[in-house]
């Protein structure tokens, strides 16, 4: 197992009022993102544990990626990895942001 | 085989956990207990090296249900196979220590709702699982004693399997659909102990036949028997509200009689086509082949108790 954190800067901060929301499941080859409205406007903070080592850097390219595309400023997205695929990370990022900013 | 009018329903089978919870409660009233933001988790897992989750597989709350206040537990069968552990066996147990000291209160609530979804106890912290599923026993009955039903609704991938299938037998009223599945050893676990030929766990429709939902509901394991989708199991927790069995005596010893001429009529069958053939019913070798209307009209001929 491995746990690091990785920080970003995102352009502007996430829309919606949400302050927290949960998305997929601890299960093998998939992962649980708890997502919190804690952080100042556009800082972008995860906490990574997985169960995978060695994968650090595709952790911090798909994440560099994801804060480009969607600019979540402002939430902290912490992180249960067992040995999701890098596409599997990314959608469930995405999910997460989509249902943060939907969430009353 | 899923019926053609629900195959575009959200599946019981195929949801999470939370989705399930979602689907089956009035629209926005769950209150979880012990979210996810609270963290409460396993500290077992890290020794491991293994990931935590956030709700340790339990997510424990209230809502409403038609209108009616319910407590709900809901395993995530996904998550190391929906295993009881120490801190996912705390949260059942405080809930229904919560629901049998509320009653008579505001909070008091008129059902609670076990989505069961496990394998039995987590292996890496075993001891503590056991002792969580006798404590979950105790609370469940605790619980009806007090005059709340718990009614259990499984229709989940990992089954009802170890402790989950004896906390399921203790419960009010059990609803399950046909990917339901309910017993104590798992399939794998009696092959490794007793061979292949006592029971071969990569025959699925071995598995299915003597544990799936259809056999459990025919010989009287389970109550009531629901299609595959969210909304069926939302109307059937709905319906079956207010008839569950007195917790009594007598209701102890009429399934006591019951299960003592089952054994007596069917003790001797060997697999379940057997036991449908013996107790009269036309095709005993389709009953899993037919689909869920079928099926259900069936149970309805000949009531859903054996």
């Amino acid at each position: 197992m491995e746990k690091f954190t990785i920080r970003a800067q995102a352009r502007t901060s996430l829309p919606g009022r949400g302050k927290q929301a949960i998305v997929g499941v601890v299960a093998s080859g998939n992962l649980e993102i708890l997502l919190e409205r804690t952080e100042p406007d556009q800082t972008v903070v995860v906490d990574v544990v997985t169960s995978a080592r060695g994968f650090q850097t595709v952790w911090e390219a798909v994440i560099a990626d994801f804060v480009t595309r969607s600019s979540p400023g402002g939430v902290r997205f912490s992180i249960h990895d067992n040995g999701a695929r890098p596409d599997t990370v990314m959608l469930r990022l995405m999910q997460g942001v989509n249902v943060l900013e939907k969430t009353a | 085989m899923i019926p053609e009018e629900i195959i575009h329903q959200p599946s019981w089978y195929e949801s999470s956990a939370r989705a399930r919870i979602v689907g089956l409660l009035d629209t926005d009233t769950f209150a979880e207990i012990l979210g996810p933001a609270d963290r409460v988790m396993s500290p077992h897992l890290d020794l491991f090296d293994l990931p935590p989750a956030f709700d340790d597989g339990m997510i424990i709350g209230r809502g409403k249900l038609a209108g009616r206040a319910v407590a709900v537990a809901a395993q995530e069968g996904q998550f190391m196979g929906g295993t009881f552990a120490e801190v996912s066996g705390a949260k059942l147990v405080g809930l229904l220590r919560a629901v049998t000291a509320a009653v008579g209160t505001a909070s008091a609530v008129t059902s609670v709702l076990l989505l069961l979804d496990t394998g039995g106890v987590r292996l890496q912290e075993a001891n503590a699982g056991e002792m969580a599923v006798s404590e979950i026993i105790r609370a469940v009955l605790d619980t009806r004693r007090a005059g709340v039903p718990v009614i259990a609704l499984i229709g989940g991938r990992a089954g009802a399997f170890g402790g989950g299938g004896i906390v399921t037998a203790c419960c009010s009223h059990v609803v399950i659909s046909e990917q339901g599945r309910i017993s104590v050893t798992g399939p794998e676990v009696i092959e490794t102990n007793q061979g292949a030929e006592e029971f071969d766990s990569r025959d699925r429709a071995l598995v299915w036949r003597i544990t799936g939902g259809r056999s459990r509901v025919l010989l009287g394991g389970a109550d009531s028997y629901v299609k595959g989708d969210i909304a069926g199991f939302r109307e059937m927790a709905i319906r079956v509200h207010n008839t569950v069995p007195a917790f009594s005596p007598e209701t102890m010893m009429m399934e006591q009689d019951r299960l003592k001429k089952r054994l007596e009529f069917y003790g001797d069958c060997t697999d379940t086509p057997e036991i449908w053939s013996r107790a009269g019913l036309s095709d005993p070798d389709k009953i899993y082949e037919i689909d869920d209307d079928a099926f259900l009209a069936l149970l309805s001929q000949k009531g859903s108790r054996s």
